[in-house]
Protein backbone atom coordinates (compact mmCIF):
# COMPACT_ATOMS: atom_id res chain seq x y z
CA UNK A 1 0.00 0.00 0.00
CA UNK A 2 1.21 3.52 -0.96
CA UNK A 3 2.19 5.90 1.93
CA UNK A 4 0.41 9.77 2.12
CA UNK A 5 3.46 10.73 0.55
CA UNK A 6 3.51 8.45 -2.46
CA UNK A 7 -0.37 9.39 -2.55
CA UNK A 8 0.15 13.00 -2.96
CA UNK A 9 3.28 12.61 -5.31
CA UNK A 10 1.16 9.87 -7.60
CA UNK A 11 -1.40 12.70 -7.75
CA UNK A 12 0.72 15.53 -9.22
CA UNK A 13 2.30 12.50 -11.37
CA UNK A 14 -1.84 12.69 -12.64
CA UNK A 15 -1.69 15.97 -13.92
CA UNK A 16 -1.72 16.13 -18.12
CA UNK A 17 1.66 18.27 -18.63
CA UNK A 18 0.73 21.31 -20.77
CA UNK A 19 0.61 20.90 -24.72
CA UNK A 20 1.04 23.68 -26.94
CA UNK A 21 1.74 23.64 -30.39
CA UNK A 22 2.67 20.12 -30.43
CA UNK A 23 5.15 20.86 -27.80
CA UNK A 24 5.23 19.51 -23.82
CA UNK A 25 6.22 22.27 -21.32
CA UNK A 26 7.00 21.54 -18.13
CA UNK A 27 5.56 24.84 -16.31
CA UNK A 28 2.37 26.31 -17.17
CA UNK A 29 3.76 29.76 -15.87
CA UNK A 30 4.76 31.99 -18.66
CA UNK A 31 6.97 35.00 -17.44
CA UNK A 32 7.20 38.87 -19.25
CA UNK A 33 10.50 40.19 -19.12
CA UNK A 34 9.67 44.05 -19.18
CA UNK A 35 9.71 46.13 -16.36
CA UNK A 36 12.60 44.81 -13.97
CA UNK A 37 14.65 47.04 -12.50
CA UNK A 38 17.88 45.23 -13.85
CA UNK A 39 18.10 42.34 -16.14
CA UNK A 40 20.00 40.38 -13.15
CA UNK A 41 16.76 40.61 -11.49
CA UNK A 42 15.39 39.25 -14.11
CA UNK A 43 17.42 36.57 -14.39
CA UNK A 44 16.30 35.83 -10.92
CA UNK A 45 12.79 36.27 -10.62
CA UNK A 46 12.61 33.82 -14.23
CA UNK A 47 14.33 31.11 -12.61
CA UNK A 48 12.28 31.39 -9.15
CA UNK A 49 8.94 31.54 -11.30
CA UNK A 50 9.90 27.93 -12.83
CA UNK A 51 9.24 29.56 -16.43
CA UNK A 52 10.17 27.72 -19.53
CA UNK A 53 9.37 30.35 -21.60
CA UNK A 54 9.23 33.72 -21.16
CA UNK A 55 8.14 36.94 -23.63
CA UNK A 56 10.59 39.81 -25.22
CA UNK A 57 9.52 42.18 -27.75
CA UNK A 58 11.47 43.57 -30.81
CA UNK A 59 13.15 47.41 -30.86
CA UNK A 60 15.67 49.32 -33.36
CA UNK A 61 19.00 48.77 -32.39
CA UNK A 62 20.06 52.08 -30.83
CA UNK A 63 23.46 53.56 -31.66
CA UNK A 64 26.65 51.09 -30.47
CA UNK A 65 27.51 51.29 -26.98
CA UNK A 66 29.45 48.21 -25.96
CA UNK A 67 29.27 46.47 -29.66
CA UNK A 68 27.26 43.65 -31.25
CA UNK A 69 27.27 41.26 -27.70
CA UNK A 70 26.31 43.94 -25.14
CA UNK A 71 23.06 44.71 -27.53
CA UNK A 72 22.59 40.38 -27.51
CA UNK A 73 22.36 40.26 -23.94
CA UNK A 74 18.97 39.87 -23.02
CA UNK A 75 18.85 36.73 -25.24
CA UNK A 76 22.03 35.34 -23.07
CA UNK A 77 21.00 36.29 -20.27
CA UNK A 78 17.74 34.10 -21.14
CA UNK A 79 19.63 31.21 -22.41
CA UNK A 80 21.70 30.96 -19.20
CA UNK A 81 18.52 31.17 -17.29
CA UNK A 82 17.20 28.12 -19.24
CA UNK A 83 14.21 30.01 -20.67
CA UNK A 84 13.35 30.04 -23.96
CA UNK A 85 12.16 33.41 -26.21
CA UNK A 86 8.48 33.61 -27.03
CA UNK A 87 8.71 36.48 -28.99
CA UNK A 88 5.75 38.84 -28.96
CA UNK A 89 4.55 41.93 -31.38
CA UNK A 90 3.57 44.14 -28.46
CA UNK A 91 3.28 47.91 -29.79
CA UNK A 92 1.56 46.80 -33.24
CA UNK A 93 -1.59 48.18 -34.26
CA UNK A 94 -1.85 46.53 -37.27
CA UNK A 95 -2.24 43.22 -38.75
CA UNK A 96 0.23 44.39 -41.49
CA UNK A 97 3.05 45.62 -38.79
CA UNK A 98 2.06 42.48 -36.22
CA UNK A 99 3.06 39.70 -39.15
CA UNK A 100 6.13 41.49 -40.37
CA UNK A 101 7.01 41.97 -36.24
CA UNK A 102 6.47 37.93 -36.43
CA UNK A 103 8.50 37.20 -39.38
CA UNK A 104 11.57 39.14 -37.78
CA UNK A 105 11.29 37.42 -34.71
CA UNK A 106 11.71 34.30 -36.74
CA UNK A 107 14.54 35.79 -38.29
CA UNK A 108 16.07 36.93 -35.03
CA UNK A 109 15.39 34.40 -32.55
CA UNK A 110 14.71 31.26 -34.90
CA UNK A 111 11.03 30.34 -33.25
CA UNK A 112 7.86 29.78 -35.02
CA UNK A 113 6.48 30.81 -32.11
CA UNK A 114 4.75 34.49 -31.76
CA UNK A 115 2.76 36.24 -28.97
CA UNK A 116 0.67 38.15 -31.14
CA UNK A 117 -0.69 41.47 -30.07
CA UNK A 118 -2.63 43.98 -32.20
CA UNK A 119 -3.43 46.48 -30.13
CA UNK A 120 -6.69 48.75 -30.57
CA UNK A 121 -6.84 51.41 -27.98
CA UNK A 122 -3.85 53.54 -26.33
CA UNK A 123 -5.64 53.63 -23.30
CA UNK A 124 -6.73 50.49 -22.34
CA UNK A 125 -4.62 48.55 -24.68
CA UNK A 126 -7.18 46.04 -25.57
CA UNK A 127 -6.62 43.75 -28.98
CA UNK A 128 -8.22 45.04 -32.27
CA UNK A 129 -10.35 41.98 -32.46
CA UNK A 130 -10.26 42.45 -36.62
CA UNK A 131 -6.74 43.09 -36.82
CA UNK A 132 -6.04 40.78 -34.64
CA UNK A 133 -7.76 37.77 -36.32
CA UNK A 134 -6.72 38.82 -39.85
CA UNK A 135 -3.21 38.68 -38.60
CA UNK A 136 -3.07 35.17 -36.41
CA UNK A 137 -4.66 33.73 -40.06
CA UNK A 138 -1.75 35.09 -42.28
CA UNK A 139 0.40 33.88 -39.38
CA UNK A 140 -1.16 30.73 -39.03
CA UNK A 141 -0.91 30.57 -42.85
CA UNK A 142 2.77 31.00 -42.94
CA UNK A 143 3.32 28.23 -40.65
CA UNK A 144 3.60 30.14 -37.01
CA UNK A 145 2.59 28.86 -33.81
CA UNK A 146 0.32 31.61 -32.69
CA UNK A 147 -0.34 32.53 -29.32
CA UNK A 148 -2.83 35.79 -29.62
CA UNK A 149 -3.78 37.68 -26.73
CA UNK A 150 -7.23 38.25 -26.79
CA UNK A 151 -10.50 39.76 -25.07
CA UNK A 152 -12.38 37.77 -22.18
CA UNK A 153 -14.77 37.67 -25.38
CA UNK A 154 -15.47 33.52 -26.33
CA UNK A 155 -16.73 33.74 -29.67
CA UNK A 156 -13.94 35.58 -30.72
CA UNK A 157 -11.65 32.29 -28.83
CA UNK A 158 -13.61 30.79 -31.44
CA UNK A 159 -12.71 32.22 -33.98
CA UNK A 160 -9.07 32.12 -33.35
CA UNK A 161 -9.33 28.66 -32.55
CA UNK A 162 -10.70 28.38 -35.68
CA UNK A 163 -8.37 30.07 -38.10
CA UNK A 164 -5.34 27.66 -36.27
CA UNK A 165 -4.18 29.15 -33.12
CA UNK A 166 -2.53 27.33 -31.20
CA UNK A 167 -3.76 28.54 -27.85
CA UNK A 168 -5.51 31.96 -26.48
CA UNK A 169 -4.40 34.07 -24.27
CA UNK A 170 -7.38 36.07 -23.03
CA UNK A 171 -6.66 39.27 -20.81
CA UNK A 172 -8.08 39.33 -17.29
CA UNK A 173 -8.26 43.12 -16.70
CA UNK A 174 -6.12 45.67 -18.76
CA UNK A 175 -2.23 44.92 -19.13
CA UNK A 176 -0.54 46.13 -16.27
CA UNK A 177 -3.51 47.20 -14.44
CA UNK A 178 -3.40 44.51 -11.70
CA UNK A 179 -6.70 44.44 -11.49
CA UNK A 180 -7.37 40.31 -11.28
CA UNK A 181 -9.90 38.57 -13.39
CA UNK A 182 -12.39 41.10 -13.96
CA UNK A 183 -15.02 38.76 -15.52
CA UNK A 184 -14.57 35.00 -14.09
CA UNK A 185 -17.64 34.34 -15.62
CA UNK A 186 -15.95 34.71 -19.31
CA UNK A 187 -13.60 32.66 -18.74
CA UNK A 188 -15.20 29.90 -18.17
CA UNK A 189 -17.30 30.60 -21.49
CA UNK A 190 -13.87 30.66 -23.23
CA UNK A 191 -13.07 27.51 -21.39
CA UNK A 192 -16.11 25.77 -22.64
CA UNK A 193 -16.10 27.51 -26.00
CA UNK A 194 -12.59 25.85 -26.79
CA UNK A 195 -10.02 22.65 -26.72
CA UNK A 196 -7.14 24.52 -27.69
CA UNK A 197 -4.86 25.50 -24.32
CA UNK A 198 -6.59 28.94 -22.49
CA UNK A 199 -3.18 30.97 -21.19
CA UNK A 200 -4.73 33.72 -18.62
CA UNK A 201 -2.97 36.75 -19.85
CA UNK A 202 -3.08 40.21 -18.49
CA UNK A 203 -4.50 41.61 -15.36
CA UNK A 204 -2.87 40.06 -12.91
CA UNK A 205 -1.94 41.39 -9.37
CA UNK A 206 -0.88 39.42 -7.25
CA UNK A 207 -0.78 35.16 -6.41
CA UNK A 208 -4.69 34.64 -5.52
CA UNK A 209 -5.52 35.72 -8.95
CA UNK A 210 -3.01 33.34 -11.14
CA UNK A 211 -5.12 30.50 -8.45
CA UNK A 212 -8.12 31.98 -9.43
CA UNK A 213 -7.46 31.79 -13.22
CA UNK A 214 -6.02 27.68 -12.45
CA UNK A 215 -9.36 27.16 -10.45
CA UNK A 216 -11.51 28.77 -13.77
CA UNK A 217 -9.78 26.16 -16.12
CA UNK A 218 -7.28 28.12 -17.72
CA UNK A 219 -4.04 25.80 -18.40
CA UNK A 220 -1.74 28.46 -18.11
CA UNK A 221 -1.10 31.84 -16.85
CA UNK A 222 1.08 34.51 -18.63
CA UNK A 223 2.52 37.20 -15.77
CA UNK A 224 4.74 40.16 -16.64
CA UNK A 225 4.20 43.32 -14.18
CA UNK A 226 3.14 41.74 -11.15
CA UNK A 227 6.53 39.92 -10.91
CA UNK A 228 8.58 42.51 -12.52
CA UNK A 229 7.04 45.76 -10.56
CA UNK A 230 6.38 43.99 -7.25
CA UNK A 231 8.59 45.28 -4.27
CA UNK A 232 10.59 42.18 -4.50
CA UNK A 233 10.39 40.37 -8.16
CA UNK A 234 12.11 37.15 -7.06
CA UNK A 235 9.83 36.44 -4.07
CA UNK A 236 6.59 37.53 -5.91
CA UNK A 237 7.86 34.91 -8.82
CA UNK A 238 8.08 32.41 -6.32
CA UNK A 239 4.59 33.02 -5.38
CA UNK A 240 3.31 32.66 -8.38
CA UNK A 241 4.88 29.20 -8.96
CA UNK A 242 3.14 28.08 -5.83
CA UNK A 243 -0.28 29.85 -6.93
CA UNK A 244 -0.10 28.24 -10.41
CA UNK A 245 0.73 24.60 -8.90
CA UNK A 246 -2.19 25.30 -6.47
CA UNK A 247 -4.71 26.74 -8.48
CA UNK A 248 -3.82 23.85 -10.96
CA UNK A 249 -4.10 21.08 -8.39
CA UNK A 250 -7.59 22.70 -7.11
CA UNK A 251 -9.15 22.60 -10.61
CA UNK A 252 -8.26 19.16 -10.73
CA UNK A 253 -9.60 17.90 -7.38
CA UNK A 254 -12.75 19.44 -8.27
CA UNK A 255 -14.33 22.39 -5.73
CA UNK A 256 -17.56 22.12 -3.52
CA UNK A 257 -20.26 24.16 -4.90
CA UNK A 258 -21.22 27.42 -3.30
CA UNK A 259 -23.93 27.63 -1.04
CA UNK A 260 -25.70 29.95 0.65
CA UNK A 261 -26.22 28.23 4.36
CA UNK A 262 -24.21 26.16 6.42
CA UNK A 263 -23.80 22.53 6.43
CA UNK A 264 -21.88 21.08 9.06
CA UNK A 265 -18.88 18.88 8.49
CA UNK A 266 -18.48 17.00 11.85
CA UNK A 267 -21.93 14.58 12.40
CA UNK A 268 -24.91 15.45 14.48
CA UNK A 269 -25.62 11.32 15.32
CA UNK A 270 -24.12 10.67 18.91
CA UNK A 271 -24.31 14.12 20.42
CA UNK A 272 -24.28 14.46 24.04
CA UNK A 273 -27.60 15.40 25.60
CA UNK A 274 -26.07 17.97 28.01
CA UNK B 1 20.66 58.39 -48.66
CA UNK B 2 19.12 55.98 -46.87
CA UNK B 3 17.43 55.72 -43.76
CA UNK B 4 18.40 53.22 -40.94
CA UNK B 5 16.31 52.90 -37.67
CA UNK B 6 14.63 56.49 -38.49
CA UNK B 7 17.99 58.38 -39.08
CA UNK B 8 18.92 59.36 -42.61
CA UNK B 9 22.67 57.67 -43.31
CA UNK B 10 24.71 58.56 -45.93
CA UNK B 11 25.87 55.60 -47.83
CA UNK B 12 27.94 55.91 -51.27
CA UNK B 13 25.97 54.34 -53.80
CA UNK B 14 25.68 50.68 -54.42
CA UNK B 15 26.47 50.05 -50.66
CA UNK B 16 25.38 46.81 -49.40
CA UNK B 17 22.95 46.17 -46.16
CA UNK B 18 25.67 44.46 -44.47
CA UNK B 19 27.51 48.21 -45.33
CA UNK B 20 24.66 50.18 -43.76
CA UNK B 21 24.64 47.94 -40.55
CA UNK B 22 27.83 48.30 -39.77
CA UNK B 23 26.49 51.88 -38.60
CA UNK B 24 24.94 50.47 -35.54
CA UNK B 25 27.43 47.79 -35.21
CA UNK B 26 25.64 44.92 -36.65
CA UNK B 27 27.32 42.24 -38.71
CA UNK B 28 26.58 38.78 -40.00
CA UNK B 29 27.82 37.11 -36.54
CA UNK B 30 25.30 39.53 -34.68
CA UNK B 31 22.89 37.62 -32.70
CA UNK B 32 19.60 37.86 -32.00
CA UNK B 33 19.02 40.18 -34.85
CA UNK B 34 16.48 40.96 -37.37
CA UNK B 35 16.29 43.43 -40.28
CA UNK B 36 13.93 44.55 -42.72
CA UNK B 37 14.02 47.23 -46.17
CA UNK B 38 10.83 48.59 -47.38
CA UNK B 39 8.87 46.27 -45.01
CA UNK B 40 10.31 43.09 -46.37
CA UNK B 41 12.11 40.84 -44.15
CA UNK B 42 15.79 40.16 -45.57
CA UNK B 43 17.67 36.96 -43.78
CA UNK B 44 21.24 37.55 -42.92
CA UNK B 45 22.33 35.23 -45.23
CA UNK B 46 21.47 38.03 -48.04
CA UNK B 47 23.16 40.89 -46.19
CA UNK B 48 26.19 41.60 -47.79
CA UNK B 49 24.90 41.11 -51.43
CA UNK B 50 21.96 43.17 -50.69
CA UNK B 51 22.27 46.23 -52.53
CA UNK B 52 20.68 49.27 -51.38
CA UNK B 53 18.33 51.73 -53.80
CA UNK B 54 18.53 55.90 -52.48
CA UNK B 55 15.73 56.19 -50.00
CA UNK B 56 16.14 52.50 -48.30
CA UNK B 57 13.85 52.90 -45.42
CA UNK B 58 16.09 49.81 -43.53
CA UNK B 59 14.49 48.71 -39.98
CA UNK B 60 17.25 46.73 -37.47
CA UNK B 61 15.62 45.38 -34.69
CA UNK B 62 16.92 43.24 -31.59
CA UNK B 63 15.37 41.79 -28.16
CA UNK B 64 14.51 43.82 -25.76
CA UNK B 65 12.24 43.40 -21.75
CA UNK B 66 9.01 43.12 -22.59
CA UNK B 67 5.57 41.94 -21.38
Amino acid sequence: MMSTLEQAQALEREDDPLKIGGRTLRSRLISGTGGFASMELMAQALIASGSQIATVALRRIQAPKGGAGERGSLVDVLAQAGVEVLPNTAGCHTARDAVLTAKLAREAFGTDWVKLEVIGDQDTLMPDAPELLAAAEELVDEGFVVLPYTTDDPVLARRLQDVGCAAVMPLGAPIGSGMGIRNPYNLTLIREAVSVPVVLDAGIGTASDAAIAMELGCDAVMVASAISRAADPVKMARAMKDAVHAGRLARLAGRIPRRLHATASTPEEGLAEL
Amino acid sequence: MIVLNGDRVQLPEGASLLAALANIGIDEESRGVAVAVDGEVVPRTHWEAYTLHDGARVEALTAMQGG
